[in-house]
């Protein structure tokens, strides 16, 4: 839920990256962290088991600058993409202002990104969201590597309500900006509209 | 849809604050925090330093919502405190309707003294926050009602 303190003029929004198991949701906050300058940003928690596989969530609060002498500060979140870690990915969506679901290219991923945009609209249901209202952007990432689905195809099999499609690879930053610029952008025009 | 923002304005802000600063003193805490359920942090008072309260309001938030789903799961509908307590420092964490009421204190407090006075403030607070949420917006300049795209663009050169 974006916080709004008139107070200190900051403003607060937040965005979570969905998607299924080793799609690279904590790559991209991973690759934002690394290349952002160290007073835009503060710590990235990961809390993660010790195969590096996202236990709970990711954080990172990233300051963008100044918007109308209002600061403007992001928290990013990755959920646990593991199909076992539903109650985490449900508590995470609390309060979101806007989602990046990021799909894993290859083929063989091709159920595992269904099933994981379908638990999406499931949690989102259940917190009272509807994705078809909320900020979204779609990211098909490893897009570098053989074995992957044609964007388009890809596109058209996940693609919800014509959001934003940004083909990434996350583990040398590719498209790693442009979707938080999407998902970012979208959701500073809902706050236009009020 | 997302749910409706919350404004805290300049007054608002500084009750919070003040209800905060009497708590910490109350208590001889050394922090004392209010955040949101969702993991925003809404007013910060104490001996921050460097403590990093932004990650802190967010683990504290997750920390809830973790142990919130496990009373759900054995038939209670929260946990209204929690408590961790260290070497030195320790922490408190009280739900107040939608808030979360952070206590970091070391050995010049304890845990019942930090219990107590939580306690106190919490009505105050929610009654605070209810006035918050029941605001009209009407009195406020939205800083976003006149935002261009090149004002969004200009966060990304």
């Amino acid at each position: 839920m974006t916080f709004i303190n008139y107070a200190s003029r900051e403003i607060n929004c937040k965005i979570v990256y969905y998607g299924p198991g080793l799609c690279g949701k904590t790559t991209n906050l991973q690759y934002i962290f690394d290349s952002t300058a160290p007073q835009a940003k503060g710590k990235l928690i990961s809390l993660a088991t010790e195969t590096d596989r996202t236990l709970f969530f990711d954080f990172m609060p990233l300051e963008l600058g100044t918007v109308r002498g209002f600061k403007t500060r992001f928290h990013l979140y990755t959920v646990p993409g593991q199909v076992f870690y539903d109650a985490s990915r449900k508590l995470i969506l609390k309060g979101v202002d806007g989602i990046v679901f990021v799909a894993d290219s290859q083929e063989e991923r091709i159920d595992a990104n269904i099933e994981s945009l379908y638990n999406l609209e499931e949690n989102l249901k259940a917190q009272g969201y509807d994705l078809m209202k909320l900020p979204y952007v779609l990211q098909l990432n490893k897009r570098d590597l053989p074995n992957i689905i044609p964007a388009q195809d890809l596109a058209g099999e996940l693609q919800k309500k014509g959001e934003p499609v940004v083909e990434a690879v996350a583990s040398n930053g590719t498209g790693v900006f442009d979707t938080l610029k999407a998902v970012a952008k979208q959701v500073l025009t809902e706050l236009r509209k009020g | 849809m997302a749910d409706t923002p919350i404004l805290l304005r300049e007054q608002q802000y500084h009750q919070i604050k003040a209800v905060l600063a009497r708590l910490r003193m109350d208590s001889s805490a050394r922090v004392v925090f209010l955040v949101d359920k969702d993991g925003q942090e809404i007013a910060v008072q104490g001996e921050v330093g460097n403590l990093d309260t932004t990650s802190l309001a967010s683990l504290a938030a997750g920390n809830v919502a973790a142990t919130g789903g496990m009373a759900q799961l054995i038939g209670e509908k929260e946990f209204p405190t929690l408590s961790h307590e260290g070497e030195r420092e320790s922490i408190h964490i009280s739900v107040i309707g939608r808030l979360l009421l952070v206590v970091v204190f070391d050995e010049r407090s304890s845990l019942g003294l930090v219990k107590l006075r939580s306690k106190q403030v919490a009505q105050q607070l929610a009654a605070l926050f209810e006035e918050i949420a029941n605001s009209g917006y009407d009195d406020l300049d939205s800083p976003f009602a006149e935002i261009t795209d090149e004002d969004i663009d200009s966060l990304f050169s």
